[in-house]
């Protein structure tokens, strides 16, 4: 048997239907025994936030600020057409409806399958961010850039 | 040896992969998981991306309309 393939995404957006693409591939190559790694960053954080709504997170008054302005999971919005964040609960909505898994199915299905999660160091320093302050399923090695490119070489790198 | 079912015909990309894995997971070495699927990619993609990870693929059965029926040993 050949060796694994591998895909690694960097998660740079926080928006609700670029969350669930690269929720989607990382959960369906994972489920077809592919190594898969997610490097979330910048507004990517914000879907793997423990506090799942807008909340006083980070270290420092501006960090904080922030943390509670981008929210998480509850509040990512639609890239395009988002009408004041209600885009995303029709969206919910018509996925559910239309027996398709939504966004927090297919990050439960992506850890589930064993999808490992990265945080970025430099991200989580402006932001004010510790580990703790993500969902456990998070890996507890923060990378760097330079960590990220050694744990996807050899495999297809995707930016999202 | 224990037969176990399970029935993805009414799920979507990227679940029917998912359910799949997750059921094969749980089982215990040569027991046998019998996947209801429809025809197209997890009938496709289903029986190979098993056959990769090791598991046997037993057969696959027409049952009725576009649905079919995989085996896969563990």
């Amino acid at each position: 048997m050949e060796g694994k393939k591998k895909l690694s995404i960097i998660c740079f957006s926080g928006d609700f239907d670029k969350l669930t693409a690269a929720f989607t591939l990382a959960s369906g190559a994972a489920a077809v025994n592919q190594e898969v790694n997610i490097f979330f960053t910048f507004w990517g954080l914000n879907a793997i936030k423990k506090k799942k709504g807008r909340a006083f997170t980070g270290k420092g008054f501006l960090a904080r600020f922030f943390g509670f302005l981008m929210g998480g999971i509850n509040n990512v919005p639609l890239s395009r057409l988002n009408f004041c964040n209600i885009s995303p609960k029709l969206m919910n909505y018509m996925m559910r409806k239309r027996n398709v898994a939504t966004l927090k199915e297919l990050i439960d299905a992506s850890i589930a399958v064993g999808v490992k999660l990265y945080a970025c160091e430099m991200s989580m320093q402006i932001l004010g961010l510790t580990t703790n302050d993500f969902i456990p399923d998070v890996n507890k090695e923060v990378l760097g850039v330079v960590k990220f490119l050694e744990i996807s070489e050899g495999g297809d790198r995707i930016f999202i | 040896m224990t037969t176990y079912k399970l029935n993805i015909t009414k799920e979507h990309c990227p679940m029917t992969f998912v359910k799949t894995k997750i059921q094969l997971s749980k089982m215990a070495k040569d027991d046998i998981l019998e996947v209801l699927v429809t025809e197209g990619e997890p009938l496709e993609n289903i029986p190979k991306s098993s056959t990769e990870q090791g598991f046997k693929l037993l057969g696959i059965e027409h049952v009725q309309d576009n649905i079919y029926k995989i085996r896969i040993k563990k």
